[in-house]
């Protein structure tokens, strides 16, 4: 028998919760600026493909919308009861942009449901695509605001604690901490990337499954287009972000990379095993890999693990998820760019392995985005609120958590399994060219 | 007005616009169902689907702007309810996430089954009951507080008939509310045997919806004598409201001015509503926490309230475009039904 611990419940079921919505969220953050390329291309254009690409993508995206609409509102309520202590201290410091995100999104629900049911209602077709663009804003805005909150969760700044209570409340301080711009450009450049991903991966499918239409190349092509400054912006991103961890919040840093000794011109160390006597076996190393990437020089100082005492130290493990998320970036940089190049050097740019590698990319894209999130959250434990309070202290005490565990589980392989059948209902008898006749 | 008090007032403006939206959004799915299943009716049906289509995602949104806008302006809250709250909070969130995506999968996907209209009619009577719940534990006795634990007396909010007075308010001021806008919707849909059998629905609930709030202002007065003597103090307000109410179904018998007599309906509500919500004050959870002890420093008020009156402005053109072209636009309403 396992003693009932809230804590650890809590923990989980906000994990399923958060990881569950995510890939919802990152859709839902990425998706719009899609739609409003292939929107905006169709009307430049006049090319009635884009238009259609627009069409579909919206009404497969208000599905997405919805999934993520009824999670984030678990979330937000989650938060308050999973996590009654650490909302109450938020809600003195960091309420601002949790309240400001409801209301980006409010913005987003308004005109998404506008821009949805007005196509052929304008005169102009301008006029119907500038609805779109409050939905972009609105779900990027939505992005922004939320990140913050977690920027603050990692990097609480904007208040003082004199003996336990909160004083001197800053809330701009407080949202726009050391944290904020590489967390939220992060946050938003990979969910771009994600979602012009997951759409090359079916444009790519398609093209897979022998379906010769030209639909599908255009689709394939814009995707890729943006996909490409996506992902260098991701993986330049990232960059920052790895030196960001290193002027605060070293021991993440130095947990996700198995540093121990603190030294300069320290080497990279990627996948590998840790045994028992705590010595890396079978990794690849790349020599002062770890020191430009935490400070851009060979001879940047990398603080190690021993500098730290261990009750503040995150489970090592985070090491594969960071090495799998930064795997993948690379991987999907790697093959949008070997796509353009292909495009542009008259190789057949629809070949079956770079297909294959585009279609995988769309799952991995995914993958990356969860091994993100995970590392970030696992790897600020024991924190909730670095340095402030811990998970522990955060929690709930009630009753019951593990038996709400199971029925948010079973409600999410629901929500999941019937969310995919009907979005595959709503495609799958699609003949592209059939549809571009009969509008016409 | 203190900062604590412009909180709390815009925040149960959210909550009373929750309401209002939210009731004509359950009411319609119930009568959907209804009609559907009994009356195999589909005009009603897709009326309704007209109607809720473009709307629904807003709706949820008043939700969670209540929610996240109390535990901002008033953090103890968040302690206090999310400790006690932590199972029947979860029920309606799980009620809420089923509600909205298979409206979503039905309405989106074309995907139209008996289970689904099922799912979402019982929602639509399910969610405002768990719901109106958390209204009655707000009054007090339901909760004791020792320390750090927050408990739920589970098995005296199940046997008191204060807390089964109020679901049953709940669930036919939805049928009450929902019925009569959907009886004027119908009507600027052209669509007179709709209206008319929307209307009947909406009559047939509303005497059991006053009777409720008088059982329920009754019953407050053993429940909690303080609220209560508060509510005796501003009397005439319940007066007005009961005026409005007759005002109203004086209207709908007449079955002409039907958009009338939903404003007429809305207002009686806001009086209730707003009379209960004063009288309520200064607690928050009564006895434990008064909107003066939970309220969040005055920096992050102003900067909450800013935001807020920002916010407004740019979201009431914005809403006022939707209801310009979704509801008071008869060519989009008509155009729709003879589709």
């Amino acid at each position: 028998m396992v003693e009932y611990d809230p804590v650890l419940y809590s923990r989980l079921l906000t994990g399923l919760t958060l990881g569950f919505h995510v890939i919802f969220a990152t859709l839902g953050v990425g998706i719009p600026l899609m739609i409003a390329l292939a929107h905006w291309l169709g009307i430049r254009r006049n090319d009635d493909h884009y238009i259609l690409m627009a069409r579909r993508w919206a009404k497969g995206f208000i599905v997405i919308v919805a999934v993520g609409v009824v999670t984030g509102t678990a979330i937000a309520l989650q938060l308050s009861l999973l996590w009654p202590n650490f909302m109450r201290v938020a809600g003195h410091t960091i309420g601002l942009p949790m309240f400001m995100e409801v209301f980006a999104f409010f913005f987003e629900a308004i005109f998404l449901g506008l821009y949805l049911y007005t196509w052929d209602r304008f005169k102009s077709r301008y006029t119907h695509f500038l609805l779109l663009i409050p939905v972009v804003i609105g779900s990027t805005a939505s992005a922004f605001f939320i990140s913050t909150v977690n920027a603050f969760m990692n990097a609480p700044y904007g208040f003082s604690m004199v003996e336990g209570v909160l004083t001197d409340v800053n809330p701009l301080a407080a949202m726009f901490n050391p944290a904020t711009a590489t967390k939220i450009s992060h946050v938003i450049i990979s969910s771009y990337l994600t979602s012009a991903f997951v759409l090359a991966a079916i444009a790519a499918f398609h093209l897979l499954k022998g379906r010769t239409s030209v639909y599908h190349k255009k689709a394939l092509h814009l995707t890729m287009t943006a996909g490409v400054i996506f992902a260098i912006g991701t993986i330049l991103i990232g960059d920052f972000s790895g030196k960001y961890l290193h002027y605060y919040q070293p021991e993440k840093l130095a947990a996700a990379e198995w540093h121990f000794e603190t030294e300069s011109e320290a080497p990279l160390i990627v996948g590998g095993i840790l045994n028992s006597d705590g010595e890396v076996k079978y990794a690849i190393e790349i020599p002062y890999a770890l020191s430009i990437l935490a400070g851009g020089t060979i001879d940047t100082e990398v603080k190690g693990l021993n500098e730290f005492p261990t009750e503040n130290l995150p489970p090592l493990w985070i090491h594969y998820l960071f090495d799998g998320m930064v795997f993948i970036g690379m991987f999907l940089a790697a093959v949008s760019l070997l796509y353009l190049l292909a495009q542009r050097m008259k190789w057949t740019a629809f070949k079956k392995p770079l297909l294959m590698a585009i279609l995988a990319g769309g799952p991995l894209a995914l993958l990356a985005v969860e091994s993100g999130w995970i590392f970030s959250e696992v790897g600020r434990q024991p924190w909730i609120i670095y340095g402030v309070m811990t998970t522990e202290e955060a929690a709930t005490v009630s009753q019951h958590v593990d038996l709400m565990l199971v029925l948010f589980l079973i409600l999410y392989i629901v929500l999941g399994f019937t969310c995919i059948r009907v979005l595959r209902g709503m495609f799958q008898h699609d003949d592209i060219e059939q549809i571009l006749k009969q509008r016409k | 007005m203190s900062f604590e008090q412009t909180g709390i007032t815009f925040l149960w403006v959210f909550l009373y616009v929750y309401i209002i939206a939210a009731s004509i959004d359950f009411g319609a799915g119930f009568f959907s169902y209804y009609t559907k299943r009994y009356q195999s009716d589909h005009t009603i049906h897709k009326i309704i689907q007209r109607y809720l289509s473009p709307v629904w995602e807003i709706t949820n949104v008043f939700l969670v702007f209540f929610i996240v806008g109390l535990v901002s302006f008033f953090p103890e809250a968040a302690f206090y309810y999310g400790t006690a709250l932590l199972v029947p909070g979860s029920i309606a969130i799980i009620l809420l996430a089923i509600r909205g995506s298979y409206y979503a999968f039905a309405a989106y996907g074309g995907r139209e089954s008996k289970f689904y209209t099922f799912l979402y009619g019982a929602t639509g009577l399910l969610i405002p009951a768990s719901l109106s719940t958390v209204l009655t534990i707000a009054l007090g006795g339901f909760i004791t507080v020792e320390g750090e634990l927050v408990v739920l007396n589970y098995v005296k909010l199940f046997t008191s008939p204060l807390a089964w007075s109020i679901v049953l308010l709940a669930i036919f001021s939805v049928l009450f509310i929902s019925g009569s806008f959907l009886a004027y919707y119908a009507v600027r849909a052209e669509d007179s045997d709709s209206a008319s059998i929307l209307r009947r629905y909406a009559l047939r609930s509303a005497l059991p919806t006053i009777a409720m709030g008088v059982i329920v202002f009754l019953l407050l007065r053993d429940h909690n004598p303080e609220h209560y003597s508060k509510l005796v103090d501003i009397w005439w307000v319940f007066a007005l409201s009961v005026l409005l109410f007759i005002a109203a179904l004086a209207l709908m018998m007449t079955g002409r001015n039907d958009g009338t007599a939903f404003l007429l309906i809305s207002l009686q509500f806001a009086t209730a509503f707003f009379g209960y919500g004063a009288a309520h004050l200064p607690y928050l959870l009564y006895p434990y926490l008064s909107i003066y002890d939970g309220f969040t420093n005055e920096t992050m008020a102003f900067a909450l309230i800013s935001v807020f009156a920002a916010g407004l402005a740019m979201l009431i053109p914005s809403l006022y475009l939707v209801l310009k072209l979704f509801l008071f636009d008869a060519d989009y309403i008509r155009a729709l039904k003879n589709r």
